[in-house]
């Protein structure tokens, strides 16, 4: 058995696997950052070359850094991202913590309302939510944003949560309300740390999405003061004539929060501070 | 200070009766355990006395006062759990001083209680680590001690050593027992080892399929047991149950002899049967003997006895410690 596992042709075929995966899926990536720092003959010229001496061409970034607005999509798209994170991961799991943790009628049925978002896409409700929007005077606010990436994260979120809730030892949380601690603290202090690794796989998948998204800003929010940096990056697309340097170094310094906040994220997927707690 | 009164108290789970109509009596200071097979409902009550469980009726009060209504932390309970529980991310300090400090107690007065927990406990030099730098017993301890510093009337144990090993047990069960004697507290504790229930307890409740089988003190419960599931469930290895019919008992149903009121001879006895299989445990030797007229029977004989499979051998019940059972289970 072991045998059969650990031969070699296996190991290998395993990796080359691994590797085509890895190469098929940041090749697009690669592309665009070297692209972004050629001028605009060598990208048509040479696209998968990376930049020499001759063709590197730093201009697409002074076109986007030099267009004022853009330092304020990247801020529009950082606080609709955060704020609807930050509000799905805590409405998310506090509907988790009920769910898992309290006996009560209709919780199975709960749950399940809860879990269909996942299967409905929210972008069929897009005429409804606008009309909503409009009615509530949120046309053009980060605030429609937010609200809305908040309710297509959650149905995610709450299913996750509220499994790994339900492994969260149930003495330990029955030693908190013998010690007199509220259920507000007994879920904030006991048992949201100890689901932080799932909390933060949560936000990962949460946070991308909303991050890229193209539609909803577009269609909620397209307003000069409130484009996020996906809708900014269009910018350079135009009908007839597209400034592909500009887009390209868009989208080169668009990654960069994304990566920033998914290295915070990940750290916490590695720590852990739960051994000890019980056994 | 620190008396309990459990009142008909029943308890469903959807509609499993997990409880059915509890009655008993605790009083200050006494040290009561609970057993009874997996699933009988142990835990159960104990989570009610706790109020981390509603009952679905009965009363109980503590000190007289009906606590019904009352939050855990308002009862005046502690309890240590089987699996710890200790909060992984306090220190051993802090772990122990939680709840005092939620309670608003003094500063001072949560630094007292925690040095004489941690000296009573022998954990002075673990004090500022976290759970995880800890091993099994220690920890063990420590949630003892959160259980201690808050000086309640009433302790609740749930099983608290089965997750030790043999030796660390033996050492724990003698701490508890010397707590209790230095703090003359109230405990209930329940367990499933017969060698805890006999050394600790003021009081046995024998605990069966939601209801109370007998109260009383160890070896009341060995010496006249009221049935024969009791008789059955105190005392290791298991009384030996013969039908009546085959000893030509009129009114028992069963009769009950335990394996050490059993003497075995070589020539001559009650019973003839052959020896199946020998447990030499070194003070004493456990004998499985098959026999034609009570079917196979359990000798423990105190002291080495050398007997080897297939040899012939006659058992002989004491005629005074025997055990006559009617119809309904109940001792005649
Ligand atoms: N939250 C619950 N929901 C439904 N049934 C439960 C719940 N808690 C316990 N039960 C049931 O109640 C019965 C008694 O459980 P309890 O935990 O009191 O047993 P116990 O005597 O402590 O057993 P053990 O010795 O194995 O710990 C079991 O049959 C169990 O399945
Ligand atoms: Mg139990």
């Amino acid at each position: 058995m072991a045998k059969a596992t650990n031969s070699l042709p296996r190991t290998i075929a395993a990796h080359a696997i691994l590797l085509l995966y890895t190469v098929i899926a940041l090749a697009p990536v690669v592309v665009i950052v070297i692209n972004s720092f050629k001028s605009r003959n060598a990208i048509f010229r040479t696209p998968l070359a990376p930049p020499t001496a001759e063709t590197f061409d730093l201009i697409g970034y002074q076109t986007v850094l030099g267009q004022g607005d853009f330092l304020l999509y990247f801020q529009n798209s950082f606080i609709v991202t955060v704020g609807s994170l930050f509000l799905v991961l805590l409405f998310g799991a506090m509907a988790a913590f009920a769910l898992a943790e309290y006996r009560f009628k209709g919780n199975t049925l709960m749950g399940l309302y809860l879990a269909l978002g996942i299967m409905i896409p929210i972008r069929l409700g897009t005429v409804a939510i606008l009309q909503l929007m409009v009615a509530s005077g949120l046309v053009n606010t980060l605030t429609a944003l937010i609200l809305v990436y908040t309710a297509q994260g959650l149905p995610l979120c709450i299913f996750i949560l509220s499994e790994f809730m339900k492994q969260v030892s149930d003495d330990l949380k029955d030693a908190g309300r013998i010690d007199g601690l509220s259920e507000y603290r007994i879920f904030f202090r006991l048992v949201l740390p100890l689901v932080r690794p799932a909390m933060a796989t949560v936000a990962v998948f949460t946070m991308i999405p909303i991050w890229n998204d193209l539609w909803f800003p577009l269609i909620l929010a397209p307003s000069e003061s409130t484009k996020t940096i996906t809708l900014g990056a269009q910018l350079f697309i135009g009908q007839y004539v597209t400034n592909w340097n500009a887009v390209l170094a868009a989208l080169s310094l668009a990654i960069l929060p994304v990566l920033i906040l998914y290295v915070i994220f990940s750290r916490q997927l590695i720590r852990g501070i739960t051994s000890g707690a019980v056994k | 200070m620190g008396s309990l009164k459990i009142e008909n108290v029943k308890k469903s789970f959807g509609n499993v009766e997990v409880l059915k109509g509890i009655d008993l009596e605790v009083e200050d200071g006494e040290f009561v355990v609970f057993v009874g097979p997996s699933g009988c409902g142990k835990s159960t009550l104990l989570r009610v006395i706790a109020g981390l469980e509603d009952a679905t009726s009965g009363n109980v009060l503590i000190d007289g006062r009906k606590v019904d209504a009352v939050p855990p932390a308002d009862r005046g309970i502690a309890m240590v759990f089987q699996t710890y529980a200790l909060y992984p991310h306090l220190t051993v300090r802090n772990n122990m001083s939680l709840g005092l400090k939620q309670a608003k107690t003094p500063s001072d007065e949560i630094a007292r209680r925690v040095t004489t927990a941690s000296t009573m406990l022998s954990l002075d030099p673990y004090l500022e680590r976290r759970p995880a730098e800890l091993s099994g017993g220690q920890r063990q301890r420590v949630a003892i001690g959160r259980a201690v510093v808050r000086e309640p009337k009433l302790f609740l144990f749930d099983e608290p050593l089965s997750n030790l090993d043999a030796a660390l047990r033996v050492n724990t069960r003698l701490e508890i027992a010397q707590l209790h004697r230095r703090l003359s507290a109230t405990m209930i504790y329940v367990t499933h080892d017969q060698v805890e229930a006999m050394t600790l307890a003021d009081k046995i409740v024998v605990l069966n399929g939601g209801r109370i089988e007998q109260i009383g003190r160890p070896m009341e419960l060995y010496n006249s047991p009221a049935n024969e599931f009791v008789a059955g469930f105190i005392g290791s290895p298991k009384m030996n149950f013969i039908e009546g019919a085959r000893l030509n008992e009129s009114k028992a149903k069963t009769v009950g002899v335990r394996p050490e009121h059993l003497t075995v001879d070589a020539k001559s006895g009650t019973w003839k049967g052959t020896v199946v299989h020998a447990e030499h445990l070194g003070a004493d030797t456990n004998l499985y003997l098959d026999t034609e007229q009570a079917g196979l029977l359990t000798a423990r004989i105190f002291g080495v006895y050398d007997a080897e499979p297939g040899a012939t051998l006659y058992a002989t019940p004491h005629p005074e410690k025997t055990y006559r059972f009617g119809a309904d289970g109940r001792t005649i």
